[in-house]
């Protein structure tokens, strides 16, 4: 049975109000969930306090000068810092998106940072993304071909080419799965947005021999069919993608090749 | 505690090789419903307000009697089907299924009984 609220031990707590810094003008107030798997205590929500005159103007930015010069212990995923790897989807002032393409200033009032949401949490800002990144492998997300590799490369029209435009930009931030009811109840068999968006990507690949397996595997009331067109994954993509749109098009085909 | 590869737990049981049907049975159900309910929403509202004789005699009539018999079997069909989906989402284990027992019971109880009360009405 789904489980409507939270379980004892991961209800959250006031966390600790770090000190405003002398002499700043321009303060934002930021709280951001905390959580040690080191200590048996409940998630706090610590308060911090930053100067944004001596700040980059992304969410990211902010995270990294509180961890460089408020407080080291805070832990967050982060790297291209350019949303293209990915790293540092987070949940920011009520959405799922990426730190680093988030501004400060979309932001109205104080800025609340909380992991990706229904998912395991490792430490502080950081889930546990092991079965998403299993399930997104599940579909083979790579060219299977069964004819003999030719000699120079598989040749591909500029039209066939273009199909793949809105698919193959996603970075498996994972802000679409970890936005989606669906797998939020369903997530150890609903494959997700993201997993979906990709395997729709090698279905309609024109060099892909693999078509017909990759249907067959998603031919399952909740691999593929746990989608009810909720559409939080479009709404919530870091990079204006839209796996939904991607998902239907799967369910068409699978009709297609039945009706 | 099981100790199991993360590929193992996200292939599962593997694709059940089923849930197209599913789909598209909903789909079509959902179609026939958009032309069927208007047309029983007008032939019941015309019956309603009038007297038992005219009501029963009303209903003896081919299309009111016909299209009711339809919504009534699409529309439970449709209703166990989205009902099914419903409880798959949010009840896991043996009282999901137990659930869905129920409710495709319930359906098809709720059909047979209103196919039969117009049935009787018409003939």
């Amino acid at each position: 049975m789904v489980q409507l609220t939270l379980p004892k031990n991961s209800r959250m707590t006031t966390g600790k109000t770090w000190p405003k810094p002398e002499g700043a003008t321009n303060l934002r107030k930021v709280q951001i969930y905390r959580w040690s798997p080191d200590d048996d205590k409940n998630p706090r929500l610590d308060t911090y306090w930053v100067d944004m005159d001596d700040c980059g103007p992304m969410v990211l930015d902010v995270l990294i000068k509180i961890k460089n010069e408020i407080d080291p212990t805070l832990t967050f995923r982060r790297s291209c810092r350019e949303g293209i790897c990915g790293s540092c989807a987070m949940n920011i002032d009520g959405i799922n998106t990426l730190a680093c393409i988030y501004g400060a200033d979309e932001v109205k009032g104080d800025i609340k940072i909380y992991p990706l949401p229904h998912m395991p949490v490792v430490k502080d800002l950081i889930p546990d993304l092991t079965h998403f990144y299993a399930q997104h492998a599940s579909i083979m997300p790579w060219l299977e071909t069964e004819t003999n590799t030719p000699a120079k490369e598989w040749k591909q029209s500029i039209e066939d080419r273009e199909k793949l435009d809105g698919l193959y930009e996603c970075v498996m931030c994972a802000c679409c799965s970890t936005a989606c009811p669906s797998y939020w109840w369903n997530g150890d068999r609903y494959l997700g947005p993201a997993a979906l968006l990709h395997a729709y990507r090698w279905i309609i690949d024109s060099r892909d021999e693999a078509t017909g397996e990759r249907l067959d595997q998603l031919e399952d009331p909740f691999k593929l069919y746990r989608c009810h067109t909720i559409m939080n994954c479009a709404k919530t993509c870091p990079k204006g993608l839209n796996p939904a749109k991607a998902i239907a098009q799967t369910k068409k085909l699978m009709v297609e090749r039945q009706v | 505690m099981r100790f199991m590869t993360d590929r193992k737990r996200a292939a599962g049981l593997g694709a059940a090789k089923s849930g197209t049907d599913h789909h598209w049975m909903m789909m079509v159900t959902s179609v026939a419903l958009v032309g069927l309910v208007p047309l029983f929403v007008f032939t019941f509202g015309r019956a309603l307000g009038m007297g038992f004789e005219a009501a029963q005699a009303y209903y003896a009539r081919p299309f009111p009697a016909i299209v009711g018999i339809l919504t009534l079997l699409v529309g439970f069909y449709h209703f166990k089907g989205g009902v099914q989906t419903l409880i798959e989402d949010y009840v896991h284990g043996l009282t999901g299924k137990a659930l869905i027992i129920g409710m495709t019971c319930l359906s098809y109880a709720a059909a047979a009984v209103g196919v039969f009360a117009i049935v009787r009405i018409a003939l």
